[in-house]
């Protein structure tokens, strides 16, 4: 497998303002990959250096190998899908969609056989006539991606394009994208902060904060074995438990939890002291014996498909755990004391 | 209950705006369909004042002060307009650069310096150069007072396009030349013509600035009229005020209708 | 300003057009620059130098404009130098009269403005546009059909005196009454605009929050309206006083011999072998000064209260 990008040690400074602090990921040819961090973390800024709309300060982007930097955005077989679409007002949405076929030099008639056969392709036929403010958001969503994908581009580049559109339709996006990528054969850069987005639909996801990358993996990966309290804590919900390390040794690292009991998990540092253990709140059970914990219910959430239980350990940290929400399931008194049980795996230790 | 946005005799007052703005125009182009040769007694109703204006005694006076106003505010509309979308290109699509800011205050000192300022200031300088005062002289002082006028409604126009367009264009592989001619200025187009008819009207309506800068034996419809009522107001410049009057209100209508197409497809 | 969110992109990134920025700009920096500013600053030297009897001036310096409008010095100019009131009295008048219309075109344009901003969007375009027509109209055709509406023997006293509210004509032309009422009707649509901009923008929950808080409407109009409103009525209040003080043609139609305004003291320099264009460009050196205090008074209170 190739390489489709390779971003090497970029650097993007705005005046005194760095946005981006010597990133380097390789992203491979036919991958769906996700950026995904909160708003500012310079997950955009990436993709518009890549698309060539920003400028790359220190470092160099690799496309299939050719270094694009200093080509214009028209000379890169890129093309991007805008969170807003950016839908040309005044254009039909057949006109739209061969716009860049146009603009390569395809004659007429081939060119609108091809953008029709993208419309069919995202069942708009229909509307090839209309002008863009006749659609609805999720027309409109489909139109710009028939727009940029009519061109046969190497990569694709979608800048959150989900975030527009309501919950019902988002979710029938996310296997429609999926498909759509692995139909195509194109690799997918996707831009977003959602996380559910970025663990549904992508093969990689670079997890970026305050410009770092901060962890590159499958969905699998981050979730299961983040690296960092970052990580941890931004991806799904989780229990940060400031922990001793008593040993640490390939990998593994033994660890004093507060009630004194002491357990082996996988870490991501190799030195001791005071770090952050992570522990997700539905690999956590109940049991009515003593456990590797102990804690007392204070509050119990009605999640529907859970409960979430907000306890309080013996040493005095908070504990989140989440349990089904069965017909078999006792509900917890509020005040009961109760012991807790780590999964095998379920705790990390993570480096900060 | 009426809401928080009521005011009891805000409406009066409205009426009352409408009616101060309003009435002096139906009044004289009530009057200018009088028959009477006085302007103060009614002589029922009559086109001869119209007539007069195509016919009478002055009509060749203010036949060619007519054309005078109108191919100036042709040429000056036409001119200022382009300037005003050069400028407004760079003002709003050309990032932060330096001097942008005295750009943005020497584009809008026409507007700033009272008008009786630039006149006399213009009239100097064209006698400070040597230039005579007439046809050109007015043409160029329009130009530059019609700039402003222009670029106002460009300039929003532009702001209100999102750059994601050009650059959605751009990453379809159009030049900068393609994206600029066929997604920027088809946009910006009920803008551009906003502002074209805006600097038109302006420029056929400047009076002050013309006054001075005209010369002697040359006129523009608003200093011909102007030294006609001097001696009194007459009939004929009622019924000139009024197809003057048409003519504003044509424009303005059309202006109006083409920036609320422009605003239903954005 | 990019560096502070660069996830959010500018909408208006400069991309393309930064390089080409200097030809596209250079036409205008031409005419404004060689047509207006050099011409201004041309205005400047002139009323240093000294007057030529048949017009124009001799390139000599001289501070005889200036002293003329600030000093008397007899009729010889051999007396010792007092102050000179004539011009400074004409000013006065100006300001005053500029005041008085920007005072009238508050009181009717700011309900008015309040008025359309609160019907149903889709009828406040009528109403705004009801507004601005009149101000398409040549500013000269207004102010002459306001004189003719107004005349002693016009319409609106021979209606006042046939409906038997008054006995004989009022004699409106030619008072100060007359000029202020044609500076209103020059420049109303300039205090509706800006005010009803800022009316649209204000959040009626304010209102209501005030209401809420036992507040009259009147209260509330006071203390949350009007403070919330203020740059629109500022920009309003500006927009009319600034070509009001300099205006000629209502002053010059309307007005007479006692109502002479700065506009017609700068005209009458200009004009034949009786001007003195040092003097003219001294005055109108001396109404831009006015004015360009007038806007630097603005910009530092928009810059203080940017934020709103």
């Amino acid at each position: 497998m190739s390489d489709a990008i390779d971003i090497r040690r970029v650097v993007k400074r705005y005046g005194t303002f760095t946005a981006l602090h010597g990133v380097s990921l390789t992203i491979r040819d036919n991958e769906f990959f996700t950026l995904l961090g909160p708003s500012g973390c310079g997950k955009t800024t990436l993709l518009r250096m890549i698309a060539g709309f920003e400028d790359v300060t220190q470092g160099e982007i690799l496309l299939f190998g050719q270094n694009i930097a200093g080509l214009e955005p028209d000379h890169r077989p890129v093309n991007t899908v805008f969170q807003n679409y950016a839908l040309f007002p005044h254009m039909s949405v057949l006109d739209n969609v061969a716009f860049g076929l146009k603009m390569k030099g395809m004659a007429a008639g081939p060119r609108r056989a091809r953008a029709g056969k993208m419309l069919e392709m995202v069942h708009l036929s229909a509307f090839a006539d209309r002008l863009p403010a006749q659609l609805s958001g999720g027309q409109q969503q489909r139109v710009a991606l028939a727009r940029a994908l009519a061109p046969e581009p190497r990569v694709l580049l979608l800048d959150e394009p989900l975030s527009a559109l309501d919950l019902k339709l988002r979710q029938a996006m996310r296997v429609e994208l999926k498909q759509l990528q692995e139909d195509t054969g194109i690799t997918f850069i996707f831009v977003t902060h959602d996380q559910e987005e970025a663990l549904t639909m992508s093969d990689r996801i670079a997890v970026m904060s305050a410009g770092h990358v901060q962890q590159i993996g499958s969905a699998r990966d981050i979730y299961e074995a983040p690296v960092n309290r970052f990580v941890a804590d931004f991806i799904g919900e989780t229990n940060l438990l400031e922990v001793e390390v008593a040993s640490v040794q390939a990998g593994m690292a033994r660890v004093v939890l507060p009630g004194g009991q002491q357990v082996t998990c996988p870490s991501a540092t190799d030195t001791l002291g005071r770090h952050a253990l992570s522990i997700r709140p539905e690999r956590l059970s109940l049991i009515a014996a003593e456990g590797d914990m102990t804690a007392t219910v204070e509050r119990v959430v009605y999640l529907g498909t859970d409960l979430q239980l907000l306890m309080r350990l013996d040493g005095g940290a908070d504990m989140q755990v989440r349990i089904q929400n069965s017909a078999r399931t006792d509900v917890p008194q509020i005040g009961a004391r109760l012991g807790l049980r780590i999964e095998e795996g379920a705790a990390r230790l993570l480096a900060d | 209950m009426k809401g928080v946005r009521h005011y009891p005799g805000f409406l009066a007052i409205t009426v009352l705006c409408l009616v101060v703005l309003y009435a002096p125009l139906l009044v004289i182009m009530a009057y200018s369909f009088n028959g009477s040769t006085s302007i103060t007694t009614w002589g029922g109703l009559s086109l001869h004042w119209y007539v007069d204006v195509f016919t009478g005694a002055e009509a060749a006076r203010f036949g060619q002060a007519a054309w005078n106003s109108l191919t100036i505010a042709v040429i000056a509309a036409t001119a200022s307009t382009a300037i005003a979308t050069a400028a407004a290109v760079a003002m709003i699509r050309g990032g932060t650069f330096r001097g942008k800011r005295a750009t943005f205050a020497l584009i809008n000192m026409p507007l700033m310096v009272p008008e009786i300022v630039t006149a006399v200031a213009t009239l100097i300088f064209f006698a400070m150069i040597g230039l005579t005062t007439g046809y050109l002289t007015i043409l160029i002082a329009h130009v530059t007072f019609c700039i402003p006028f222009a670029y106002l409604p460009i300039a929003a126009r532009l702001q209100g396009i999102e750059g994601h367009y050009e650059q959605a264009a751009r990453d379809l592989y159009a030049s900068r030349w393609q994206a600029f001619r066929l997604i920027l200025l088809p946009l910006m187009a009920p803008g551009v013509v906003s502002g074209y008819l805006l600097a038109f009207i302006i420029s056929l309506d400047d009076f002050i600035i013309t006054n001075f800068v005209k010369g002697a034996g040359m006129e523009t419809l608003p200093t011909a009229i102007f030294g006609s009522v001097k001696q009194g107001i007459k009939p004929n410049i009622m019924a000139i005020s009024t197809l003057m009057l048409v003519v504003s209100i044509l424009f303005v209508a059309l202006s109006y209708l083409i920036n609320r197409k422009g605003r239903r497809s954005p | 300003m990019a560096g502070m969110v660069p996830d959010q992109t500018p909408a208006t990134s400069g991309d393309g057009y930064r390089r080409v920025v200097g030809p596209l700009l250079l036409p205008t920096w031409a005419m404004i620059g060689i047509f207006l500013v050099v011409p201004v600053a041309l205005m400047a030297v002139y009323s240093f130098l000294t007057k030529e009897f048949r017009g124009g001036v001799d390139w000599q310096f001289s501070l005889a404009a200036y002293d003329q409008f600030f000093l008397n010095r007899g009729l010889f100019g051999d007396e010792p130098p007092v102050m000179e009131w004539t011009y400074i009295t004409i000013f006065w008048r100006s300001i005053w009269q500029a005041a008085v219309a920007t005072a009238l075109c508050l009181a009717i344009g700011f309900p008015t403005a309040w008025f359309i901003a609160t019907r149903p969007a889709n009828t406040r375009g009528i109403w705004l546009f009801l507004i601005t027509i009149p101000y398409w109209v040549n500013l000269l055709i207004r102010t002459v059909s306001l004189k003719f509406l107004i005349r002693d023997n016009g319409p609106l006293n021979e209606a006042l005196m046939g409906a038997g509210l008054i006995d004989g004509p009022l004699p409106l032309v030619n008072t100060n009454l007359a000029v202020q009422l044609g500076l209103f009707y020059s420049y109303l649509p300039f205090m509706v605009l800006p005010v009803y901009a800022a009316v649209e923008r204000y959040n009626f929950a304010y209102s209501e929050a005030a209401a809420d808080l036992y507040a009259s409407r009147w209260v509330t109009l006071r203390e949350i309206v009007l403070p919330i409103v203020k740059p629109g009525i500022v920009a309003g209040c500006l927009l009319v006083f600034i070509p009001s003080l300099g205006a000629f043609l209502a002053p010059d139609l309307l007005g007479g011999a006692k109502t002479f305004m700065i506009g017609s003291l700068i005209d009458e320099q200009f004009k034949g072998s009786l001007g003195n264009w040092p003097f003219g460009a001294a005055v109108s050196m001396i109404l831009m000064t006015l004015v360009m205090i007038a806007l630097l008074v603005y910009a530092r209170s928009t810059a203080k209260g940017g934020a709103a």
